[in-house]
């Protein structure tokens, strides 16, 4: 039913206090990085959050490569405007490095699923506290700059990893493409993702009209092209990041040289939250009910299984015990009456000799 | 390895932003909040709540004489400003009324268990929809006291004790417009010792914030609220407000001196409304799934290997029966097999008794036709020597007395 309000009542103030428990509580997210060393993953890091996450004592995983890919994670905290984050960066030094990369996802695959694994024991126990939610919420993933398409491991990694992580593909090192080569190599990519049915990061659909044109601005320039640097040049009396070249400076945050602004906007300003729903409602839910409806299903292909889905599982066990005591109760009965009946035969075989006799 | 670094920021990055962003969400998503009401018939809750929310919920009226206890819940959607409130109203309906009110309690607790049950089953479902799940949990219960200016009444204390592991109760003196100024803070003081004396946990303002905690302490001080609800309006000065017209004076409901309405619907309303629904989750709900997880047998078992899901527990459970079902029934066999084999022991001793008594008898009936035979050779031959005789007699004794051989032979045989 539908009311109207006569007067002032207050909860208009609920936003706020949403807004103040959750500064109170503070804020975590895990990021991913992947792909070839040597394609500027670090340096983006550390531009996006403009902080040395990477530095001469914690160096990128370019720097780290062991002989199998490994599957690392650090956490920084950081502080803004009296907000709080506690952000994991998760990154895979030997990505794509060896000769032969076949699997060279599957510790990636592994590491994500372990995480997944984690949370859903924590939210199984009896007693539950806080659970500390270390799921990779978004997973960014670096296309080298060969300006023609996307590599088979490209291909192969984002079909495996699309329905477990929210995938940003970025187009690294974009200072050595020219503009048209570029749009070029981002249509040519858009098209060979498509055709293998691989589904980046999608963003979401607002009420807002002015929010859906800038999303729809977005949604043409993917995958967002990007340049990162460490170092502060000085540029027409402003000091910027960017990279000094003999010809010029390519500028990070400059909106005609690369897409990083964008993402930098998408991906910490406004989409933060919604890549971390949609890790939460989607990608972990689609963890769960697969390792639950396995139990459940215990092998056997069983129609009468299907419908158990979406079943009380509480319930459901009340159910079985009862029929588990039913059934029991039935087995005695029936027996009982199968020895009584035999039991009759032979009395009567006895009593037809003795009228014999 | 959980431990971490704090960096410095060399710029302005953005993610201070995080809270409007997890707002945002919260607002297309919509807030709902539930309210249980209980009180005696006549206490004021309908009105009250009218004029908390300054809506007419339409509220029905109800009379003394109902046999039990029963809950009424009627949702709302209500509107202000941006922000869109499912709200859940739950009424007491003949709380108080029963000669008896011993149980008045029990459709209340299972009114608020049932709304955990539901909640619980929901999340432990294989395929569940937790984020567009309609939220029926309790958040807060608006206890009503009676202004009769003494003290708690037994049903009160029985009733708040039943529920305040499972609710956040916030105790209410309703149509307090009865009690004078110096009662009532005597009226307060002596219902807060009696809480403290039964050890009734009532829900308290959170102070761990700093932005809330100074109001919220002195709030504290201010339970149990003393209101005064009211729908009609009258005229004080040039504007209109929500009062009662009494001979002596006019009752102003939100008038913070004539009533802590205003600090209700404050404290209710604007300030802790979140954090009811927070404790609601946090407190009770995981203290309800705990002791429910309990009864069907679930445990902890170490931190290392995982609590084992319902599912799991159910297929498990499931092979378990199936394997007590195939030992019984093997079980059963051998004991019948047993019982069967004594059986069938007496049976046969009882044929072979027959067969003993069978063959007994035959043998007396052979040894009785052989004697028979005997007898029947015996005479057999008696007659042929008297047949013998006879002839021989009649060779010496020309004229004897001819009577047929068969009636001398008779007499022969009786002589002898």
């Amino acid at each position: 039913q539908q009311k109207n309000l006569e007067g002032y009542v207050g909860f208009a103030n609920l936003p706020n206090q949403v807004y103040r428990k959750s500064v109170k509580r503070g804020f975590e997210f895990t990021l991913m990085v992947v792909g070839e060393s040597g394609l500027g993953k670090s340096t983006l890091i550390n531009s996006l959050f403009l902080t040395e996450l990477y530095s001469p004592e914690y160096p990128g995983p370019s720097h780290r490569i062991k002989k199998t890919v490994q599957v690392e994670q650090s956490k920084v905290l950081i502080k803004e405007g009296g907000v709080q984050l506690l952000l994991t960066i998760v990154d895979t030094p030997g990505f794509g490095d060896a000769v032969d990369n076949s699997n060279c996802w599957q510790p990636v695959i592994d590491y994500i699923d372990s995480k997944f694994e984690d949370y859903l024991n924590a939210e199984s126990r009896v007693n539950r506290r806080q659970m500390p939610d270390n799921r990779v919420q978004c997973c960014l993933y670096f296309i080298a700059p060969s300006g023609h398409g996307l590599k088979p491991l490209d291909i192969e990694f984002m079909k495996r990893l699309h329905e477990k992580v929210n995938i940003i593909p970025l187009i690294a090192k974009a200072d050595t493409l020219t503009p048209e080569e570029c749009q070029q190599f981002k249509k040519q990519i858009m098209k060979e993702i498509q055709e293998h049915k691989i589904k980046i990061y999608e963003f979401p659909e607002t009420d807002d009209e002015e929010e859906n044109k800038i999303v729809k601005k977005i949604k043409d320039r993917l995958p967002l092209a990007v340049v990162g640097s460490n170092t502060i040049i000085e540029v027409n009396g402003k000091r910027v990041r960017g990279r000094q070249y003999p010809w010029g400076v390519a500028e990070v945050e400059n909106g005609e040289h690369c897409d990083f602004t964008i993402l930098r906007n998408m991906l910490i300003r406004t989409h933060m939250q919604d890549l971390k729903d949609v890790t939460n409602n989607v990608h972990y839910e689609n963890y769960r009910s697969r390792k639950l409806a396995a139990v459940t299903y215990n092998g056997v292909d069983n129609n009468k299984n299907k419908g158990q889905l979406t079943k009380s599982p509480l319930a459901q066990m009340e159910e079985e015990r009862r029929e588990h005591v039913a059934k029991m109760k039935k087995m005695e009965m029936e027996m009982e009456q199968v020895f009584e009946m035999k039991v009759k035969e032979k009395v009567q075989k006895l009593k037809d000799s003795e009228a014999e006799v | 390895s959980d431990g971490y670094r704090t960096l410095s920021l060399s710029g302005h990055v953005g993610f201070a932003s995080l809270p409007d962003q997890l707002v945002k969400k919260s607002i297309k998503q919509g807030f709902c909040f539930n309210i249980l009401c209980i009180g005696e018939t006549g206490s004021g809750k309908s009105t009250l709540i009218n004029s908390l929310f300054n809506t007419n919920f339409d509220d029905p009226v109800s009379t003394h004489f109902l046999p039990s206890v029963r809950l009424r819940a009627q949702t709302y959607e209500l509107r202000e400003s941006n922000v869109l409130l499912k709200l859940t109203i739950v009424n007491t309906v003949g709380f108080g009324d029963q000669m008896n009110k011993e149980a008045n309690y029990r459709p209340i607790v299972d009114y608020i268990d049932a709304q955990f049950e539901a909640y619980l089953q929901e999340e432990l479902k294989v395929k569940r929809a937790l984020f567009s799940y309609h939220d029926t949990r309790i958040h807060v219960c608006l206890y009503f006291i009676s202004p009769t200016g003494h003290s708690l009444k037994s049903l009160d204390l029985l009733t708040m004790k039943r529920l305040d592991s499972k609710v956040n109760i916030i105790p209410i003196i309703g149509k307090a417009d009865s009690i004078s100024k110096t009662e009532l803070q005597k009226f307060k003081n002596k219902i807060m010792n009696e809480l403290i004396n039964n050890d009734i946990q009532i829900y308290q303002f959170p102070t761990d914030d700093e932005t809330v905690s100074e109001i919220n302490a002195i709030m504290n001080g201010h339970l149990p609220f003393a209101v005064v609800g009211s729908m009609e309006e009258v005229k004080i000065g040039n504007k209109m407000v929500r009062a009662r017209w009494y001979p002596w004076g006019i009752v102003q409901v939100e008038n913070e001196n004539h009533c802590d309405l205003v600090k209700l619907r404050k404290m209710l309303i604007c300030t802790n409304m979140e954090d009811l629904r927070e404790q609601t989750h946090v407190r009770h709900y995981e203290l309800y799934r705990r002791c429910r997880l309990e009864e069907f047998g679930f445990r902890d078992i170490d931190p290392e290997k995982r609590t084992v899901s319902p599912q799991e527990a159910v297929e498990a459970e499931r092979h378990e029966f199936h394997l007590e079902l195939q030992r019984k029934k093997e079980e059963i066999r051998q004991e019948f097999v047993q019982r069967m084999n004594e059986k069938d022991a007496i049976l046969k001793e009882a044929k072979q008794q027959l067969q003993t008594e069978f063959e007994h008898r035959m043998l007396m009936l052979k040894e009785a036709s052989l004697k028979l035979e005997e007898m029947e050779k015996g005479l057999e031959d008696e007659i042929a020597m008297f047949v013998r005789k006879k002839a021989n007699a009649e060779l010496l004794q020309p004229q004897a007395t001819f009577s047929t051989p068969a009636l001398s032979l008779k007499r022969d045989k009786d002589r002898k």
